[in-house]
């Protein structure tokens, strides 16, 4: 397709993709795994990397490059969550606090401005402790998503005030369109980059949430994920004692997931500005 | 006849785009030869598109990729007699000069000038307006600390105080009220601030003034007004200036002698009078005739078809698809200048065969 | 003869400013006109004279402080639910070619959406030969159309398909909101004369709005030119242009450049720049600047008064005129 050959001209767009490929296939791979990630004491502790546990084992008795499959497969569940309802929910409330304006404008706000104001770890950490038992990827996803979307409502609301101005908003009014199918055809390709981009950076940022709140214990830790893998191999010393091969896996893999995602994102909202498409456009 | 102060030779300049793998070349300037002389208004007109905008561009020796100088000169009439302290510039390389008095030999290169000079020379020589006023103000500060920074820039000889109350004297002079230099750009009116960008580019007496469209998305008294301003400012200065505009109404009124434009080509040139009495080129006469007129509610016709784009240009002479009377060599060769009298030139295979030598 | 469109005292006051100094600026003043069927009326004054928020008000994107708009003997309210009262017969064309359409959409989009909206055919066919019909009556033809972008045409081609998306519905006015300003002199002919031929071939009322009075004379029937929100003279085009009364007309009339170096203007003019302060003056708001004024144009506003067929807002006429009853 063209688009996908624009897109590999950038070396960022290509270093994203090959290191997001990667990731997925590691996280179909866990469907494979000859281990269950819930069990301890499969396989002997604390060995080295070898023919037969690529990655080593952990202290727990599990080996390690199974358990990171899950872990990278149960992390991008609870970012992806996260991320796609978080979207939603801040389209919605920015093109209706954009278009519509009035009362309801300055309601919306108010409560995302509230979203933004709040102490964001304490809340986390209240409703983690109070959630802790019934939490599975689901629960987190949710509960991450519910934190990410004020920043982003409000940004695509201020895209949507300045596109109301322009006058083929006229124009589709004229031409006898709807509010709602008017802001979803005429706006939303505008405001694409923009959910595009804080899409993928708010998987990071779930992400790396989860990664805190998980080192700090306050998710379930029986489910293998990049932050409760962390917890683990701090947990049993591991950097103390030199066992390398158990901290470093969640650390690399998380490393190499941040770049490639910003810089996913970077490459994509730059191919998908209003102002280079439009440059392309009849070229 | 007076003598030139600005000439191009051959100029041709075009913009090289490269989108994503695909180049496309844009003959914005193709071989363009003009002489414009000292003390008078020299009119460039021509439709959107024409690449009068880039000829502006390439006279004032603001050539910057993606537009880049594929052949041909541009020469500069610098004497000492024009205030500029000459002993403060020097050239790069100096074909041919003797010592130090390289200037009074006349012509100057304007391709052989370092970048200094050319900066020096820009505002106290050549001053431009662009399109669009707003491009010229600081939109952030008020407008007097622009002028400021113009005579910090330029000032030589004079101390700043001396030349900002200069600068407040010509400006009373030219009609402008002195508040104006205490607002910011957007508390002014489009008018006003269109008038102050010429008074600052008049500001350092230059020998030349360039402007782009001074009168566009301008009411009609306003454009009244900047008409009158650009006609007191020659008459006091005693300089040249050249307007680039599409309206030909406007042209009528300011120019003394007028270059159509076309397809980056210039197609005709000649005294206003000649020009709107006995336009030669059928490109002019539609320009003209296109124009509605007080008392007269006839049927009048736009110029047919579009202006070509300048990334794909027919061959032969640009203008012949529009043509109403275009002949078969119309299609394949451009013809070349025919002079019809001393300052009158076309460049249309219907009038001659091009006795000038020089292509169009 | 029932009028098409009637506009009744029509006022708009914008209030600037802050809560500790507020500025009323009536942008539009108890304007009142009327357009006839199968007319083209021009609206014309320079920019800041209420023309623009006028038009505004009619097609319903502006709420007037008072005065009534009425089309076809329904008054313009707006309705909850709608946000424009009246769009199948009354269509509008703006003044930014490239501003008009959406820059990431292909232009057929709105052919067919407008086309969908209103139920104006039943099958794609049927759609496609109704654009191709009315692309025909504006100059272009549907192949050089379908699937572009607007940037891939020109000013002047993006105008005549904004015409063409308006005639879709078959609207009995078009309100033009300066069409020309940014299409090169050369090429308004074209679109203008399109407009003409909408009226003698259609019936198609034209509300021309410009700053443009050549063109304005060139095309339209009838002409009303607006100063600081009230309308100043009005009446059929050869009266108002050819002959003026008012003296801002005079003014207007006398600065359109003509293409003829031997009409070049001969006076100098001074230029004003108190814009809000003429918006704010007692009496006749065009006393800073005309040649005539005495002390009674300071102090109140002129009655308006019809000097033979035109319509004037003058004291210079009010003593020797019959006083209007406003139509």
């Amino acid at each position: 397709m063209q688009i996908l050959r624009d897109l590999f001209r950038d070396y960022r767009f290509c270093f994203s993709f090959g290191v997001l490929v990667i990731i997925l296939v590691l996280a179909l791979l866990s469907s494979f795994s000859p281990y269950d990630p819930t069990l301890w004491n499969v396989v002997p502790r604390d060995t080295k990397p070898s023919a037969q546990h690529v990655l080593g084992t952990d202290s727990n008795g599990q080996d390690i490059f199974w358990q990171a499959t899950f872990a990278v497969r149960n992390s991008l569940i609870i970012s992806l969550i996260a991320g796609l309802v978080s979207r939603v929910i801040a389209i919605l409330v920015g093109m209706v606090a954009g278009y519509v304006g009035g009362s309801s404008d300055r309601v919306l706000m108010f409560v995302s401005d509230s979203l933004l104001v709040i102490p964001l770890f304490l809340i986390m950490v209240m409703l983690a402790m109070l959630v802790r038992q019934f939490m599975n990827l689901v629960i987190l996803g949710l509960m991450l998503s519910v934190f990410g979307w004020a920043w982003d409502a409000r940004l695509i609301r201020s895209v949507i005030l300045s596109l109301r101005e322009r006058e083929f908003t006229k124009t589709a009014v004229l031409s006898g369109t709807g509010t709602v199918r008017l802001v979803l055809n005429e706006y939303l390709p505008f405001a694409m980059p923009l959910i595009f981009s804080t899409l993928i950076n708010n998987i990071a940022w779930a992400i790396g949430l989860e990664m805190t709140l998980a080192i700090l214990g306050l998710v379930n830790l029986n489910i293998p994920t990049l932050g409760t893998m962390l917890n683990w191999a701090l947990f049993y010393q591991s950097i103390l004692l030199g066992r390398w091969w158990w901290i470093l896996t969640p650390v690399v893999l998380s490393l190499f997931l941040f770049i490639a995602l910003y810089w996913l994102s970077v490459s994509i909202s730059e191919y998908l500005d209003p102002r280079t498409r439009i440059q392309r456009v009849g070229a | 006849m007076n003598t030139p102060i600005l000439r191009t030779e051959e100029l041709k300049a075009y913009y090289v785009l490269d989108l994503h793998g695909t180049q496309k070349v844009v003959k914005a300037v193709d071989e363009v030869s003009l002489e414009i002389r000292e003390n008078e208004v020299y009119g460039i007109a021509g439709e959107s598109g024409c690449g009068k905008t880039t000829l502006l561009k390439t006279l004032v020796a603001s050539i910057e990729p993606p537009l880049r100088l594929i052949g041909g000169k541009v020469y500069y009439r610098v004497t000492d007699l024009d205030g500029i302290d000459l002993t403060t510039i020097s050239p790069s390389s100096s074909p041919g000069a003797e010592g130090d008095r390289w200037w009074t030999s006349g012509e100057v290169d304007v391709s052989s000038l370092s970048p200094e000079t050319k900066r020096r020379l820009r505002w106290e020589y050549i001053s431009y307006v662009p399109q669009g006023s707003m491009s010229v103000l600081n939109p952030v500060t008020k407008v007097k600390e622009t002028y400021r920074d113009f005579i910090r820039s330029h000032a030589s000889g004079k101390t700043r105080k001396e030349a900002f109350e200069l600068a407040k004297e010509q400006i009373t002079e030219l009609g402008l009220p002195l508040k104006t230099l205490d607002a910011y750009p957007h508390q002014l009116s489009g008018g006003m601030r269109q008038r102050v960008t010429i008074a600052l580019a008049a500001l350092l007496n230059p020998r030349v003034i360039v402007c782009d469209e001074p009168t566009t998305a301008l009411d009609v008294v306003v454009q009244r007004g900047v008409v009158q301003l650009l006609k007191d400012i020659q008459a006091k200065l005693n300089n040249t200036i050249v307007v680039v505009t599409h309206d030909m109404g406007v042209q009528a009124n300011i120019a003394d002698r007028v270059g159509i434009m076309y397809a980056g080509k210039i197609v005709e040139e000649s005294t206003t009078e000649r020009i709107y009495g006995n336009p030669a080129h059928p490109y002019t006469q539609y320009l003209i005739n296109s124009l509605p007129r007080f008392g007269d509610k006839t049927t009048r016709e736009s110029v047919p078809g579009s202006p070509p784009s300048l990334a794909d240009l027919p061959g032969g002479c640009p203008f012949h698809p529009r043509c109403p009377y275009a002949l078969d060599i119309c299609g394949e060769q451009m013809p070349s200048f025919t002079r019809l009298e001393p300052n009158h030139r076309v460049a249309c295979w219907l009038v001659g065969e091009g006795e000038d030598g020089k292509t169009a | 003869m029932e009028k098409l469109l009637r506009v009744d005292n029509l006022t708009k006051v914008f209030s600037l400013g802050s809560v500790l100094s507020r500025i009323r600026i009536t942008a539009v003043d108890h304007v009142s006109f009327h357009i006839n069927p199968g007319e083209i009326f021009a609206l014309a004054g320079e920019s800041g004279c209420g023309k623009t928020t006028a038009a505004k008000m009619i097609l319903g994107f502006e709420k007037p402080t008072s005065g009534d708009i009425v089309h076809k003997g329904k008054r313009g309210e707006k309705s909850t639910n709608e946000k424009v009262w009246f769009t199948e017969g009354v269509q509008a064309i703006f003044q930014d070619p490239f501003g008009t359409f959406n820059p990431l959409r292909i232009v057929d989009r709105y052919f067919f959406e407008t086309i969908h909206n209103y139920g104006l055919a039943g099958s794609r066919e049927e759609a496609i030969a109704l654009i191709e019909e009315k692309l025909h009556a504006v100059g272009l033809n549907y192949e050089e159309f379908s699937g572009r972008y607007p940037s891939e045409f020109s000013g002047g081609q993006l105008q005549r398909i904004s015409i063409a998306r308006a005639l879709l519905t078959d609207p009995v006015l078009l309100i033009a909101d300066e069409p020309v300003s940014m299409v090169d002199a050369s090429l308004r002919m074209s679109i203008v004369n399109l407009f003409k031929k909408l009226r003698d071939e259609s019936g198609v009322s034209v509300l021309y709005i410009t700053h443009d009075l050549a063109t304005a004379y060139y095309v339209s029937d009838r002409i009303a030119i607006m100063f600081r929100g009230h309308i100043v003279e009005m009446g059929p085009v050869e009266d108002v242009l050819m002959n003026p009364k008012h003296p801002y007309t005079t003014l207007l009339r006398e600065s359109v450049p003509e293409a003829d170096p031997t009409k070049r203007w001969s006076e100098r003019i001074s230029l004003t720049e108190l814009e809000h302060e003429e918006y704010l003056r007692q009496g006749c708001k065009y006393a800073g600047r005309c040649p005539h004024a005495t002390d009674i144009c300071m102090s109140e506003v002129p009655k308006d008064v019809y000097v033979g067929n035109v319509f004037v807002k003058c004291h210079k006429y009010s003593g020797d005129a019959t006083p209007s009853a406003v139509v």
